[in-house]
């Protein structure tokens, strides 16, 4: 790792270029799995042939003398909840251990049509439940910056496999901050887009009102420019939008920040945050008012009702999303010989994890019959006055900034035996996916110990391309981007 | 027997029928499988209603407009904004764990259907997803099976729940509005309506109170009726049994009851497959569904005539008495011949003559449907004008009928083949009289001497020599005229 850094762009030209070969590049980027992988534990599972038949695609058409599409050649790490078809689609969870996704997701074919190689399929909170990725039935992913910690989560093993410079590109899921909060902790950018703006069809759903695909990357460019493949109308997926504007999210990076009315959330300065996060969204807010752009509190009060709307809007959705597994058609199956009933109570107990097993319990508890009005439909009014107070902000200010997680990485092992203290650290994410609006976390410092920090921008339904400029003016500004522990530098 | 009579008039019987009307579209309610029936088990599936993991559905906008025109047929108001609801339960031939239904805001809202010159107002019509089916193994049910079979070819298939109010008062006018509502569905285009193969399927909701009492009794829920009959018969059984109970000092429980059309007999279902709570909540894969009234416009443009316009209609524009025009409502295909045939005949009572009479009786005896006929309209309009215009009899064209309805030929075109033209030549039809009259001396002498009932006899025999081809008036006429001489 010697060699200069070269962001997913630059790759990419040189590939259309001539000057590396795709094949070459996948090459390295096998043998630097190889080498980290064992360690990090980002992947689940390597899908090398898949992305050599990819590879080979992209060099024949630089032979031909053929304009590449964008990203072509650049490899990408996949989070295990997005189908690839004929490759195994596990959620890290033993219940669909051995399941083979029969079709492509639409983000996937988006990829195959890009020439991305994907190159293999990443650990995650099993069902996408999760802040830690400790919730994995399978592999304890590391965090790169301090291995004794926590990636983040659930998204950890597409933001690790970034961060250790395994793959410069991946994509995560964001139900509740699954791909902000580990691009905080671990040093790297992550976009949650507008509900709707990128398919799900092909996703497994955890909570299908609040579920959205989102991209990693090291840095803004290389995120707009992986955003741009897989942001598109599908018919498959009657939640996306059907006809969204048609904007290049890449061309207005570099237009200036200056006379932007920025909002920084009160509550969210308030909540709890370790000392080092505050000082440096602090610093963040002054860098903006550098750069000319105006700054000042808002105040979002309903966003305190955020964790407790979303854990129940959430995990209703959930219980039911996950009554398909009940080992009739697919999946695990404990037969028993008594009768239908034992067979699912067996297969679903040896199949899902503790944090499933919980959510499920819970959501199913809160849409019993005589509990319905009290927790689902209240929390569906809480999620309406989040909502409004999104709008009444946006109607004064362009994007709103906020730190993305209270506290920087965590020890591992450090909140997973305490799943409400591991619930509220979701506080500054959760309320943009009930709000269904795009946001994005940024890394603005360091702490003491030297683990990056995030800074999350909101903004309004399908501001995906000022929400990125906002965020690419920062990192100009700061010159924070392309983060890379040292100790992995000398791997 | 008396005292059931008595125990009878003492109460009053509520009915509400809840019907679930099978949709033809040609694809599935949330994919793109066909919907044929017949297929090998599991062929009209894919990941979708398999409930894969990462799936999502999208509504078919054929079964909305099915939902839509049943709607307007029943009168009911069409809800400018409607969405789907989740109901959840397990079950192995659900496979997603939750049907995709609507629990508080129905594509149909209230309407009414008027049966046996009453109203029966309809409380609410709902889109959702029918279930797969399972086959058990190793024994006939599911009681002594060894392992059951998941067919999931009809998961999927879109279904309306059509829901009356408690406003049916007797067996008789359940059936009726059953019998009336597959009527309409069929004269909609929008189902088979086919109770055995359970296109239709049909719960009734029956308890009984004291005759001028306004609480409703405690209702049981029938199911498991496979035809018209067996509806009303289920019903007279439910009622009698509920009367016994009240008359014997005893409550009627709420519950689900299977009836049982060999035995004619229902009982309770177990309690487990009842005790569910569905935990319904907003299906949150669509959008809620806004439907301009552009579309409804549209499809009002669109609406197809309905059973009862027909009956006006038949009676009105070709002067057809009740029970005819009632028949040919009733029997839809017969109907739709008859308006095509009408198009080529202005002898309508003989259309429906020939229809109701040697077709649907050959077609019986035959075990065919009028769809399996080659018989055209057309062909059939031709035939009548030839016995109109004395080309052949109506004897003959009594036989024509099969080899009609078989081989699709023209009647022209069989009678020049079998050489059955009528005869209406005079001179070699006094021949044949004249033959009959030297055959029969002795009948021609009691005829003279006044057993005149004897002429039948005469004619009979003229036209059997000419196998049945000589014009009946004209024997008539010249047989008299020789016997008098
Ligand atoms: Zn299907």
């Amino acid at each position: 790792m010697s060699k200069p850094f070269l962001s997913a762009l630059e790759l990419h030209q040189q590939i259309q270029a001539g000057e590396r070969s795709a094949v070459e590049v996948l090459d390295e980027t096998f043998s630097t799995i190889e080498k980290l992988d064992g360690q990090i534990q980002a992947f689940n599972a390597l899908t090398k042939d898949i992305a050599y038949a990819t590879a080979n695609q992209v060099d024949q058409k630089v032979k031909a003398g053929e304009t590449l599409p964008l990203l072509a050649g650049v490899p990408l790490a996949l989070k295990d909840n997005i189908h690839m078809e004929g490759v195994k689609t596990t959620c890290s969870s033993k219940i669909l251990q051995d399941y083979v996704a029969p079709f492509n997701a639409t983000v996937t074919n988006h990829l195959n049509r890009h020439l991305i190689p994907i190159v293999g399929k990443t650990n995650m909170d099993e069902f996408a439940m999760g802040s830690s990725t400790e919730n994995s039935a399978f592999n304890k992913t590391k965090n790169p910056w301090d291995v004794a910690r926590v990636p983040g989560g659930s998204s950890g093993g597409s933001a690790a496999a970034v961060a250790s410079g395994q793959t410069l590109i991946s994509l995560g899921s964001d139900t509740g901050g699954s791909v902000r909060q580990p691009a905080s902790l671990c040093g790297i950018v992550g976009l949650k887009p507008t509900y709707g703006l990128v398919s799900r069809y092909g996703l497994v759903a955890f909570a299908s009102s609040l579920d959205q695909i989102s991209p990693f990357a090291m840095n803004v460019s290389d995120l707009a420019a992986l955003f741009q493949v897989i942001a598109s109308p599908d018919t498959m997926d009657s939640t996306s939008i059907q006809d969204p504007p048609q904007v290049d999210y890449m061309a207005e990076l570099n237009k200036p920040v200056e006379g932007l009315k920025i909002g920084y959330i009160a509550e969210l300065l308030d909540a709890g945050l370790q000392p080092e996060v505050k000082a440096a969204i602090e610093k963040a807010i002054q860098t903006y008012r550098d750069m000319g752009a105006m700054v000042e509190a808002v105040s979002l009060p309903n966003i305190k009702y955020a964790i407790a709307s979303y854990y129940i809007i959430a995990t209703a959705e959930a219980s039911s999303n996950l009554a398909r597994y009940d080992g009739v058609r697919y999946g695990l199956r404990e037969m028993d010989d008594k009768d239908i009933y034992q067979m699912y109570l067996a297969t679903r107990a040896k199949g899902f994890g503790n944090e499933v097993k919980r959510r499920i319990m819970l959501g199913t508890f809160s849409l019993s019959s005589g509990y319905y009005d009290a927790y689902y439909g209240k929390a569906q009014k809480v999620r309406q006055l989040i909502r409004n107070d999104f709008s009444k902000a946006f109607s004064q200010f362009d994007f709103l900034i906020g730190p993305t997680s209270p506290t920087t990485a965590f020890k591992i092992g450090e909140k997973s035996s305490d799943p409400v203290q591991m619930y509220l650290s979701d506080i500054a994410t959760i309320p943009v996916n009930l709000a269904g609006i795009p946001a994005i976390s940024i890394p603005c410092g360091f702490d003491n110990q030297h683990l990056p920090i995030g800074l999350q921008l909101f903004g309004p339904h399908l501001s995906e391309a000022g929400l990125l400029r906002t965020a690419y003016a920062f990192e100009t500004q700061t010159g924070l981007k392309n983060l890379r522990p040292e100790a992995l530098a000398t791997v | 027997m008396a005292s059931a009579v008595a125990a009878q008039t003492k109460y009053e019987t509520v009915i509400g029928l809840e019907i679930h009307v099978q949709l033809k579209t040609a694809t599935k309610l949330f994919c793109s499988c066909p919907t044929r029936f017949g297929a090998e088990q599991n062929r009209n599936t894919c990941p979708i209603c398999l409930g894969n993991p990462g799936v999502l559905p999208v509504l078919n906008r054929q079964a909305v407009d099915f939902a839509i025109l049943a709607g307007l047929a029943l009168n009911c108001e069409i809800a400018p904004l409607t969405k789907f609801d989740r109901k959840q339960y397990f079950y192995p031939d659900l496979p997603k764990g939750y049907q995709i239904s609507q629990y508080d805001r129905p594509i149909c809202g209230m309407g009414y259907l008027e049966v046996m010159g009453q109203k029966i107002r309809i409380t609410r019509a709902h889109l959702e997803e029918d279930a797969g089916k399972l086959v058990h193994a190793g024994a006939a049910g599911l009681a002594g099976s060894t392992h059951s079979l998941v067919d999931l070819n009809r998961a999927g298939v879109p279904l309306l729940e059509i829901v009356s109010e408690p406003d049916i008062r007797s067996s008789e006018q359940a059936r009726a509005y059953a019998e009336t509502l597959r009527n309409i569905v069929r004269y909609l285009g929008i189902c088979d309506g086919n109770l055995e193969e359970g296109s239709l399927r049909c719960d009734a909701n029956v308890s009984i109170r004291p005759m001028g009492a306004t609480e409703y009794g405690t209702k049981a829920e029938l199911k498991n009726m496979n035809s018209f009959r067996s509806i009303q018969r289920a019903i007279d059984y439910e009622v009698q049994r509920q009367i016994e109970i009240v008359e014997s000092g005893e409550r009627v429980v709420q519950e689900s009851r299977l009836w049982n059309d060999a035995t004619g007999t229902s009982a309770p279902m177990r309690s487990k497959e009842e005790a569910h709570d569905y935990r319904y909540f907003p299906e949150p894969d669509l959008r809620p569904l806004v439907i301009p009234v552009e579309w409804i416009n549209d499809l009002k443009a669109k609406m197809p005539e309905l059973p009862e316009q027909r009956l006006a209609r038949l009676k009105d524009q070709f002067g057809l008495s009740d029970y005819d025009a009632s028949v040919l409502v009733e029997f839809k295909e017969l109907g739709d011949f008859f308006d095509e045939a009408a198009e080529y005949t202005t002898h309508y009572k003989a259309l429906t003559n020939w229809l109701m009479g040697d077709i649907t009786g050959y077609l019986k005896s035959s075990q065919k449907k009028l769809e399996d006929s080659k018989l055209t309209p057309k062909a059939l309009a031709e035939m009548i004008a030839m016995v109109d215009s004395s080309k052949i009899s109506t004897a003959i064209a009594k036989k024509l009928i099969p080899d009609m309805v078989e081989t699709g030929k023209s009647a022209e075109a069989l009678v020049e083949e079998q050489g059955l033209a009528q005869v209406s030549d005079e001179g070699e039809i006094r021949k044949i009289c004249e033959q009959v009259i030297a055959d029969n001396p002795d009948n021609v002498a009691q005829f003279r001497a006044g057993k005149e009932k004897l002429f039948g006899f005469f004619v009979g025999q003229a036209m059997k020599l000419s196998r049945g081809k000589a014009n009946p008036e004209l024997v008539n006429r010249l047989m008299g005229e020789l016997l008098k001489q």
